[in-house]
């Protein structure tokens, strides 16, 4: 069902009907639900999406940081190629920091207290790249300064309760990127942070990720972000994606109703409305996902198959809708009038 | 940290004033000295011309600084049933109950750390299932019982080790130690084990449960998807993490380790401060009962402020002077 839509680019990353699972003592929760997207060498996807959607799950369930119970239930990961999503916890972390780094949300809890910035980030260079502790410390000074923190060769020696939250995140950011990986997850990092310093921290990411041509699968729920940073959007709906495509299209002609729901939620500037537009009701708990499309209940057009089949993902232009609206059959017959 | 250590120091001081203040009112409150010291024979005015040379007609204040003076000399009187100074018989008794509270105390702290850390790494395994039930004897049998119960098995059913006393020591300058021969060594083994058994689940199901606390956190799952090694992370950033409450527990601990030696001790005739301390309540050997009060005060101060200072070093948010985050991002 997965089709390249682009060819003349490999992917750098493919995610083939990942499923995530949570045993539980009242049955098996699905909290991702066969999810396939993939992204190309130095591009950037952002995965939107309200909480609780599975973008973080999702993110993590890549490198396969899952925590137990959580589990990978069935799917592929595949990085350049090969299937990372099997591989033994030793292989497992050569990939982990070396060819995908991860930025996390909160700053402030991601960098061990005990431990001065410096002897991190050395220990996280020598870890994947044979260096010596001289050179392993002058490439921690230069990573520093890279992400813009001043005097590094002083600071480098502090320990991160003596940095700022925005300064925190930088240094999580040169963390991620210490070892040229070709990918960077980074699940919400400017969530915990600032509105000021949001902007600052996206544009390093931008930066540093444009210099090194790396990819980036940026997970938020700021649409500001993802329409300034992302070239490709997936939207994720209770554990399953409800569109992928790239970022004009996504925001500005959607085509899955939920889409179009959550963009009409975003205040423009310019623009007056009495109220903003809503989508009616909650996204479902897993143990209560409807059948059929788990968006229906609330769909404004939904319609009986709705209720009964799930949609696969459907090629709409360069998006891929999983709605059927978009059927072949009920586009032929000019149904869907928008 | 200079002007911490003297907080901590004046506060030392303080604490073991008041322990004096108890110890010294044990000469007043429990009986008449003087009946103790002399015979029933004695005429009034012996006794009047006693209490006047011991100073005990002096008022309360004046009789307590004295007290408190001898005792920061490390003198206690004379024992009113061996008639020799208290604080000879303190240090004869000393070095064997150091060496039971030291011994027992290692063997707790690294079974204890090494049994915690394993059972929080494979906290389904059997293994660990085994070790923390086995855990819940520990914490909940009496020391005296367990003593006996090792007696039983070791001493008297196996004949492997003996059941009481300190076996052969060797005086090294007037520090009589146990180390140095084997049946020192023997003999140490049960009561080590007695005494420690308790510390060791404790400090065992305190070092598992932090140690199941930080492999919750962020900083450890960002470790793992840095990359590092499993050594690295649960080790070297995991382990760290535990250390501050390990140690307060630790230290504490150790303390009552020298405390409560006592029914060890009793249990297993050891010839320690501890035994000294029973003999003398038995007696109602004031001197020696207030020495022991003030000697034993005095370790868990000494050890509290190890403790305190060992924070220092672990934790390095403690050490900074300037509040944190002085640039803005």
């Amino acid at each position: 069902m997965m089709a390249q839509t682009d060819s003349s680019e490999t992917p750098l990353l493919e995610v083939l009907n990942l499923r995530v699972e949570f045993p539980t003592r009242r049955g098996t929760l699905v909290a991702v639900d066969d999810i396939s997207f993939d992204i190309k060498p130095g591009e950037v996807l952002g995965v939107v999406g309200e909480s609780g959607a599975g973008k973080s799950l999702t993110g993590t369930a890549v490198i396969n940081l899952l925590e137990p119970p959580g589990r990978i239930a069935g799917g592929e990961v595949r990085l350049k190629g090969q299937r990372i999503d099997n591989l033994p916890q030793e292989k497992l972390r050569h990939i982990r920091g070396r060819q995908i780094g991860m930025v996390f949300q909160d700053p402030l809890t991601s960098l061990n207290p005990l431990y001065t910035v410096g002897y991190q980030l050395e220990e996280t260079i020598r870890t994947h790249m044979n260096m010596s502790e001289g050179q392993a410390r002058k490439r921690g000074i230069e990573l520093l300064s890279e992400v813009g923190i001043s005097a590094p060769q002083d600071r480098i020696d502090q320990y991160p309760h003596q940095f700022s939250g925005g300064m925190r995140q930088r240094i999580v950011i040169a963390l991620a990127v210490c070892a040229n990986p070709s990918l960077i997850i980074a699940d919400e990092p400017t969530t915990a942070l600032d509105v000021s310093i949001q902007a600052q921290i996206i544009d390093l990411l931008k930066r540093l990720c444009h210099e090194q041509g790396t990819a980036v699968m940026l997970i938020t729920h700021d649409m500001g972000v993802i329409a300034e940073t992302a070239d490709r959007v997936a939207v994720m709906y209770a554990g399953r994606l409800a569109e992928v495509g790239p970022v004009q299209n996504v925001i500005k002609q959607p085509y899955h109703p939920y889409t179009k729901g959550l963009m009409g939620a975003i205040p423009t500037v310019g623009q007056k409305l009495e109220r903003l537009t809503q989508i009616d009701g909650a996204m479902p708990r897993l143990t209560e996902i409807p059948s059929g499309c788990a968006f229906h209940p609330r769909c404004p057009k939904a319609f009986d198959r709705c209720d009964t089949e799930r949609p696969d993902p459907i090629a709409v232009e360069e998006s891929k809708v999983a709605c059927w609206l978009y059927d072949d059959a009920r586009v032929l017959s000019g149904e869907t009038e928008q | 940290m200079l002007a911490f250590i003297v907080r901590r120091l004046l506060q030392s001081i303080v604490v073991m004033l008041v322990v004096a203040l108890v110890a010294f009112s044990l000469f007043n409150f429990v009986g008449d000295p003087i009946n103790n010291m002399v015979g029933q024979e004695a005429t009034t005015e012996q006794r009047a011309e006693l209490r006047e040379r011991l100073g005990l007609n002096d008022p309360i204040p004046v009789q307590f600084l004295r007290f408190v003076g001898n005792a920061a000399q490390g003198e206690f009187g004379i024992s009113y049933r061996t008639a020799r100074p208290v604080a000879d018989l303190i240090a004869e008794r000393l070095p064997a109950t150091v060496e039971l509270a030291v011994t027992s105390a290692a063997f707790a702290l690294t079974l204890g750390i090494v049994l915690g850390v394993y059972s929080a790494l494979n906290r389904y395994g059997w293994t660990s299932r085994f070790v923390m039930t086995a855990s819940l004897i520990g914490v909940s049998l009496p020391t005296f019982l367990i003593g006996i119960l090792l007696i039983w098995i070791f001493a008297v059913n196996l004949q492997w080790l003996p059941s009481y006393g300190r076996g052969e020591v060797v005086d090294l300058g007037g520090w009589r130690t146990g180390f140095l021969t084997l049946s020192g060594l023997q003999a140490l083994i049960l009561p080590a084990v007695t005494l420690g058994l308790y510390q060791l689940t404790l400090i065992m199901r305190l070092v598992r449960a932090e140690m199941l606390e930080v492999l919750r956190t962020d900083y450890i799952k960002f470790a793992r998807a840095r990359g590092l090694s499993n050594r690295a992370v649960n080790f070297g950033h995991a382990l760290k993490n535990t250390l501050v409450p390990v140690i307060t527990i630790t230290g504490l601990q150790l303390g009552s380790i020298i405390a409560f030696a006592i029914i060890t001790e009793t249990v297993f005739q050891w010839p320690g401060v501890g035994l000294l301390f029973i003999i003398a309540i038995r007696f109602v050997d004031i001197p020696v009962m207030a020495a022991y009060l003030i000697l034993i005060a005095l370790f868990f101060v000494i050890i509290n402020l190890i403790v305190d200072l060992l924070y220092y070093l672990v934790d390095p948010r403690l050490r900074v002077e300037t509040p944190a985050a002085r640039t803005a991002a």
